[in-house]
């Protein structure tokens, strides 16, 4: 956990980081004020740490233990095992096994699809918007990024009804009944549409900014859209690109409403899993630490390997939405 | 081992449909001629993105709309005017939805607007900034389903010892009323010691689930705050020090007013994140207890309790909600970048 903490990193603006404010006068006044505000932030940080550990913690405790005494005595009488993940895992035969596993890769298939389909399409909207011409352009961008505002629950049963019904006026079907009731395709085209607003705003925004003399340039050599897309503005946008990705994976990845209701029992990702174990297993608490534990892992492997992209999307998407 | 193998098959499958139907569309309209090409490939970059949006999520929003105004029976769909409004006004559990949902968006974004400030302000160039803004970002990258379970862990009642907010109130021997027995039921109840707050009032427990809404949320408030406030001319701080402002001074009469635009900003992100909020009340209490806030209430109703027009009332007020804050931060933001402008 590096540079990304130095906000600098995240507005990816060198200037800043040289001129961090420690002017030499000031360090008298600063000093006065310094102990109150230390504290505040190393409390703060404080507060923030003892969930996590008290999690982490308990993952590791024996079942007798968790139900019997707090995380805390850990550190009186410290007691070590992997026997929760490993049930619901669902490796051995530990009693009440839960095979969580199959709803991590549950997760992997529903999420690296879902990034790509969104990703690629709303690349190709994005290029449209910023280097094609054609009537109506600015109105229909608008539009689109107008609907970044629509809240989930307001579309999602007609969508969910599409999947399962088709779409028909009166007898007659405009969409057919494509019987893909809690198919796993159906989580990639839901993800795919909710997403789409953020993503065509955040990389048309970056495309746009692209130096319109190597799009002359490009003209000139006779390329066509699609090689000016391929060979062009894609390399030069891996940026944006990437930021997208990474904001698009961990958002997706943690989605819980989206799993719980397209993915039925068989395909839900490891979240809705997660929260229904918590709701039906209500005494089984040794359990949720690990499944929780399990659940987060990826999205902390993919911002500790990948930070600086994912807060550069997070500042992008934050300051410009 | 062959789950892994359907799993790399199943996403093989989405890849490979993606590259199919775009070289497809493509070559399609490489054989048009010159003056038709242009306006052809302009349809082909955009048909996929706009077809998603247009079937996925604007007409299902008209549909929704639509429903809201119908009654509950998915066969007859009778118009009824506004009367499923009328019901989440009128009745006690609907209102303390509606105020539930406010008490979110406001208590949630007040908190993390102040404690990010706070952090961006006092945590600049400390020893361990660092490791204090990770440790305020770690929540970010956890689900909020994931945050709801790790904070089951601090509110748990008995008869499970796990809960550490019962053994606070234990060990500091607070009297039996404010939970000094450690057998209080933090996520059922929804007053504490000698108060209960009226039916449509929000009760402790609420307050509870704002909490992690706010550990979750404030990480990412400060990431940007922080970045706003190093961003702030050094020449403007000096200045200000020159004419003789102490360091509150300065940062109240010109850190403050010059990340304006960012600050209504991240208000508006989190106000909009409150509305939505389901994933933190869906893994502890599930809406019940009284913590039900419009976005749960509308899983509730239209899954469990198969009401399809209230449901849709319920998500059609949620949008309407949002509306305003929008308008109002699109606005603010004009008037900074005229301000900047000028």
């Amino acid at each position: 956990m590096t540079d990304v903490l130095n906000p600098a990193a995240g507005t990816a603006s060198k200037a800043d980081s040289s001129k961090r404010r420690e002017p030499v006068g000031t360090s008298l006044s600063k000093a006065s004020t310094g102990r109150i505000g230390r504290t505040i932030a190393y409390v703060l940080g404080a507060l923030w740490l003892i969930p996590n550990l008290g999690l982490v913690i308990s993952s590791f405790r024996p079942e007798k233990a968790v139900k019997t005494t707090g995380w805390w005595t850990i550190f009186q009488r410290p007691q070590f095992t992997l026997d929760n993940y490993k049930s619901v895992w669902g490796i051995g035969n530990v009693k009440g096994s839960d095979n969580l596993g199959h709803f991590f890769l549950n997760s992997l298939r529903i999420t690296i699809p879902s990034v790509a389909i969104s990703v690629g399409v709303a690349a190709l909207a994005a290029y449209a918007f910023s280097w094609m011409k054609f009537k109506g352009r600015d109105w229909l961008f608008t539009t689109v990024v107008a609907m970044l505002i629509i809240p989930l629950q307001v579309a999602l049963i007609p969508l969910l009804r599409l999947f399962t019904g088709g779409a028909h006026i009166g007898s007659f079907t405009i969409f057919p009944d494509l019987n893909l009731k809690n198919s796993i395709v159906t989580i990639w085209i839901a993800h795919t549409c909710f997403g789409m607003p953020f993503c065509i705003f955040l990389l048309r925004n970056f495309m746009a900014g692209l130096p319109r003399e190597v799009m002359e340039a490009g003209k000139v050599d006779g390329a066509g859209h699609l090689t000016m897309f391929r060979k062009v503005v894609m390399p030069l946008s891996v940026p944006a690109i990437a930021s997208v990705t990474i904001y698009q994976f961990v958002y997706i990845y943690n989605d819980l409403l989206i799993g719980r209701v397209f993915g039925g029992s068989k395909n839900a990702p490891i979240i809705a899993k997660l929260v229904d174990v918590a709701g039906t297993r209500g005494q089984s608490w040794h359990l949720l630490t690990a499944a929780a534990i399990i659940s987060m892992i990826t999205p902390l492997v993919v911002f500790f390997a990948l930070q600086k992209h994912f807060v550069r999307g997070l500042l992008a998407g934050a300051v410009k939405g | 081992m062959k789950d892994i193998w359907s799993t790399l098959q199943t996403i093989g499958i989405g890849l490979g449909a993606l590259a199919v139907t775009l070289i497809v569309m493509y070559g399609l309209t490489v054989k048009l001629p010159g003056r038709w090409r242009e306006r052809a490939q302009a349809v082909v970059f955009l048909f996929p993105s706009i077809f998603a949006l247009f079937a996925g999520l604007f007409v299902p929003a008209l549909k929704t709309i639509y429903a809201s105004f119908r009654d509950d029976d998915v066969r007859s769909t009778k118009y009824i005017g506004l009367k499923n409004f009328r019901e989440i006004f009128t009745s006690k559990d609907g209102r303390l939805v509606v105020i539930t949902t406010f008490t979110w968006v406001i208590v949630g974004t007040i908190a993390i607007v102040i404690l990010a400030l706070t952090v961006a302000r006092f945590a600049d160039a400390i020893r361990g900034e660092r490791i204090v803004k990770s440790l305020l970002f770690i929540p970010t990258c956890v689900s909020l389903a994931g945050a709801g379970i790790i904070w089951k862990f601090v509110y748990a009642s008995p008869p499970t010892k796990v809960g550490l907010l019962s053994a606070i109130t234990k060990g500091a021997r607070l009297p039996t009323s404010l939970g000094g027995d450690g057998q209080y039921l933090w996520l059922s109840e929804r007053g504490l010691g000698g108060i209960t707050p009226p039916a449509t009032a929000p009760g402790l427990n609420t307050f509870l689930l704002i909490i992690i809404f706010i550990w979750a949320g404030t990480g990412v408030a400060t990431m940007i705050l922080s970045a706003a406030v190093k961003g702030v001319p050094e020449s403007l701080i000096e200045a200000a020090k020159i004419d003789g402002a102490t360091d509150r001074q300065a940062f109240y009469k010109v850190t403050l007013p010059y990340i304006r635009s960012t600050i209504v900003t991240v208000a508006t992100l989190t106000v909009v994140g409150a509305f939505k909020t389901y994933d933190i009340i869906a893994a502890t209490t599930g809406g019940n207890a009284g913590t039900s806030n419009i976005a749960t209430e509308w899983y509730t109703k239209f899954f469990l309790q198969d009401r399809e027009g209230y449901s849709s009332a319920l998500a059609v007020l949620m949008f309407v909600f949002v509306i305003p804050f929008v308008v109002l931060n699109r606005r603010a933001q004009r008037r900074a970048e005229e301000m900047m402008a000028g």
